[in-house]
């Protein structure tokens, strides 16, 4: 039998170096008994070292070391000899690092759970109190702590990383963390009485007692998340029990008192209640407030908000698209999405200056369907196209265009009263329904759509050959 | 008026604040003072520092900067019509309170909201300048949390996504109409603005310019929202439908739900009830299988739908799709495993990752750690065979809490 004592200080990195040596040796884990402090000599002691095997150097995944090193925190006085095993077989690849069905491997991911559990639980329920001393440069707090577990190496170094500005010593029933001018040692606990008083407690007590909500009880979600092993390091626990005791007369207490009818002086204090926009009288000031507030089909339930036209009052362009997507329906203006970026390339290589044109579309509000984190857009259908072409008939008797420019064949039934095939109507100009001329073409999105680089290249050509055209039918006209 | 102590404006503007579900305090920016320059970290996984019987955690230092309000929202503890007591914190009352309780160890940080004074720019320039205070000042590394205030002016909002981890915007109602008829003062219209702001806002931080340097922060824990449940007739369906467009359009952290809960001192436009919890819990755990497992809002809860309020709503999914199970274990791809009751996204993964190495049989699942009581009629593997499925109503009896006989009195 070999007998391997384990300092109670930094005993994680001393089994680290331990378990390497023993491995290189060859020695087997039944040979080994670990022990953890300075304990008197015992019966194995005089016994001769073990037989030896096959020398093993350990080589373990990343995150092999990190769960073995969390779990040799635990209490149990068998996590040592498991954990050498452990450590020898995945080595030798006899075993899988994550195979649960192996008991030994099972036990070990257990115990790391609760050592985590037990760390997260210390950063949690530590509560420190002032100590410092008068005129000191650094302020100093203490706090007493009872892990179930020898964490407090693994734990404290969250602490030295948080309150890294003023000294600290958290003392455990094994061990004590001290922190001072940013050093961090542990050291034998030799002080056991917890520090004294601290009169922000009284304000932290407060804080709690204010912040429960009494109409709400539900005590075992608390407990199984604060269990009362707890309570007696936790200043504000004692004022748990009376708590939970007069919660229910209190809710029913907020129940039965009638409603209160409110006090004369606050009429002045209201604020007015903001008047639903005028939709009579439209004017270019006026049209976003009122679109915003159009719920004529349900698309504006969902929208952020609407999105009008932009462009100069007496411009002689007006070009539509369908709908705004998620670009514009965050931003409020029409054409700044991919599909915008696509339609400003096609526009500056025909010679268009966007600025000069009424840029708008068919819809208002953007229509989508939500999709985990993204919304894919959605065709309006025959019914939203129609009652949003009352906002676009209001948009063109305000610009009053010399020609408008119909992108795909939401805009082309918004204009035209027909969604026939785009393909076989582009460039043409056709009569709206108000006499204005309307020139059809691709929608700039369908490039997007299309998948293989020729057919897009060309669709974009044939859109920018639209677009020079509208520009050459104004300059015929002017 | 007698000047109120610390102690007494604590007491009010907690009691103001309760009804704040939000207490997150994890995500973000990984920040420490090992520098031994600053008070505080943040990143990782947050803490709850206490637990109150009401079971919510307590993470943040969660106060309003005042509960003077002139909004007068039915639902609220703080509107204007309102006979509760009133009190205002000070700047630098709040900056104390954060400070000596974070030292302490008490608090992840903090949780600023407040009534509206004055007007909504005035509000948030004093919330913001707290928020300020706390990080240039007192050199402070901890986590905040503004809650903000939609009408407030941009230049307001940009500070405020400069100094906090977490900004928040609350919808406070699923609909639309029930907002204007229980919050006058308040328009969907304006949240759903400043909640598509702060998404743009914080994409346009995480941009980087064509030489590499990196844009202002703003908000790097994201931003998230609450919906009061129970005040109006909103149906689940409709809250979770809201839910996923609020996800969808904003890129928000979380939905909060928070079950209408009675407040001191009620308004005639709103009789108290009593809060339902269970229906709360129940709409936790649909957005769960929302954002974690590919569930879409209309398989949960039709639109007019409620939830089933006594089996949980993964069950109710797959005691209504019985053709589908039952299910093998080892064969299922990974979005079938997911919709499997009993099975956590954890188990899932592990399920996979051990999957590749052998056929897993009964036993390992329950070292998986998959609640097999749920999934033992939805499954099929080796050491393991459901028979037949029993029908839609034997098979949530076996699930549901046996029927009670009503009380004769």
């Amino acid at each position: 039998m070999r007998r391997v004592q384990l300092p109670r200080i930094g005993t994680v990195a001393a089994w680290r170096r331990e378990a390497r040596n023993l491995a290189a040796e060859g020695v087997p884990p039944e040979a080994i008994l670990w022990h953890v402090g300075d304990q008197s000599a015992d019966l194995f002691m005089a016994s001769p070292p073990g037989p030896t095997g096959t020398a093993t150097t350990l080589t373990l995944p990343r995150d092999a070391v990190a769960s073995i090193e969390k779990a040799l925190c635990h209490s149990d006085p068998e996590r040592f000899a498991r954990a050498y095993g452990l450590v020898l077989r995945l080595s030798r690849r006899d075993l899988r690092w994550g195979d649960r069905s192996d008991p030994a491997l099972y036990r070990l991911l257990a115990q790391e759970k609760a050592v985590r559990r037990d760390i997260h639980k210390m950063h949690a329920f530590v509560r420190f109190r002032e100590i410092s001393p008068p005129d000191a440069p650094r302020r100093a707090f203490a706090a007493w702590f009872e892990p179930d577990h020898p964490i407090v190496e693994a734990a404290t170094p969250f602490f030295a990383k948080r309150f890294g500005d003023m000294d600290w010593v958290i003392a455990t029933p094994t061990l004590t963390a001290r922190f001072e001018d940013g050093t961090l040692s542990y050291h034998e606990t030799q002080n056991r009485t917890p520090p004294p008083d601290d009169a922000t407690e009284a304000l932290w007590r407060t804080y709690f007692a204010h912040i429960f909500n009494p109409a709400r009880l539900m005590v075992s979600a608390m407990t199984s998340e604060m269990p009362r092993k707890y309570w007696k390091n936790l200043p504000e626990a004692d004022l748990i029990p009376d708590m939970i005791r007069t919660a229910p007369a209190r809710a029913r207490a907020m129940q039965d008192a009638a409603p209160t009818l409110p006090l004369d002086h606050i009429a002045r204090l209201r604020l007015d209640r903001p008047a639903l926009p005028e939709t009579d009288g439209l004017t270019f000031g006026t049209l976003k407030p009122a679109l915003d507030a159009c719920r004529r089909c349900p698309i504006g339930y969902c929208a952020t908000q609407a999105v009008a036209g932009e462009g100069p009052a007496g411009a002689r362009l007006m070009i539509v698209g369908e709908q705004p997507g998620d670009a514009e329906d965050l931003s409020g203006r029409p054409f700044v999405g991919p599909a915008g970026q696509v339609f400003d390339r096609c526009t500056a290589a025909a010679g268009l200056d966007r600025r000069a044109a009424y840029v708008t579309n068919a819809v208002k509000h953007f229509k989508y369907e939500s999709r985990g984190k993204v919304r894919l857009h959605q065709r309006p259908n025959g019914h939203e196209v129609a009652h949003c072409r009352w906002w676009l008939t209001q948009e063109i008797d305000l610009v009053k265009p010399t020609l408008i420019v119909a992108m795909g064949s939401t805009a082309a039934l918004a204009l035209t009263g027909s969604d026939a095939g785009i393909t076989t109507r582009r460039g043409k100009i056709e009569e709206g329904a108000d006499g204005i001329p309307i020139l059809i073409t691709y929608h700039p999105s369908y490039i997007l759509r299309l998948r293989q680089g020729d057919e897009a290249a060309a669709a974009k050509a044939q859109l920018t050959d639209d677009l020079r055209l509208a520009v050459g039918y104004l300059a015929r006209l002017a | 008026m007698v000047k109120r102590t610390l102690d007494e404006k604590l007491a009010i503007l907690a009691d103001a604040a309760k009804y704040d579900a939000s207490c997150a305090s994890s995500g973000g920016e990984r920040r420490n003072s090992s520098d031994g320059k600053g008070l505080g970290s943040s990143g990782g996984s947050g803490i709850c520092h206490a637990y109150a019987p009401d079971g919510r955690c307590i993470s943040l230092l969660k106060i309003l900067m005042t509960n003077f309000c002139v909004f007068d929202c039915a639902y609220c503890v703080n509107r204007v019509s309102s006979r509760v007591e009133r009190a205002r914190f000070t700047v630098e009352e709040v900056v104390h309170l954060t400070v000596e309780f974070y030292r302490r160890n008490y608090i992840e940080g903090l949780f600023l909201s407040s009534g509206i004074i004055r007007s909504p720019d005035d509000t948030m320039a004093d919330m913001v300048r707290i928020a300020r205070t706390l990080r240039e000042q007192e050199h402070f590394r901890g986590y905040i949390h503004l809650k903000t205030i939609p009408d407030a002016a941009p230049e307001l909002i940009e500070e405020a996504g400069k100094w906090a981890d977490r900004l928040s915007i609350n919808v406070e109602l699923p609909t639309e109409e029930a907002l204007g008829a229980l919050a006058p003062e308040k328009s969907a219209q304006t949240i759903r603005r400043a909640m598509a702001d702060v998404r743009v806002r914080r994409e346009a931080s995480k941009d980087k310019s064509h030489r590499g340097t990196k844009a202002a922060r703003f908000a790097p824990a994201g931003q998230s929202t609450q919906m009061i449940v129970g005040a109006d007739g909103a149906s689940d369906g409709m809250i979770l439908a809201n839910a996923s467009q609020l996800y969808s359009s904003y890129k928000l952290g979380r939905v909060y739900y928070s079950a209408f809960s009675p407040i001191p001192d009620s308004s005639a436009a709103l009789p108290l009830i009593r809060p339902p919890l269970m229906r709360e819990h129940r709409l936790y755990q649909a957005d769960w299988l929302m954002r974690f497992y590919g569930f879409d809002p209309a398989e949960i809860a039709p639109k007019t739908g409620m939830l089933d309020l006594e089996v949980d709503p993964k069950l109710a999914w797959a005691i209504a799709h019985r053709a589908l199970f039952p299910v093998d274990v080892n064969r299922a791809p990974r979005e079938m495993l997911l919709r499997v009751p009993g099975f956590g996204t954890r188990s899932v993964q592990r399920i996979l990752d051990a999957r590749r190495h052998r056929t897993l049989r009964y036993e390992d699942l329950l070292k998986i750690g998959c609640v097999l009581r749920h999934a033992q009629p939805f499954i099929t593997l080796p050491g393991w065979s459901p028979r037949a499925l029993p029908d839609a109503e034997h098979l949530r009896a076996r699930f549901a809490p046996p029927p009670e006989q009503m009380s004769l009195f």
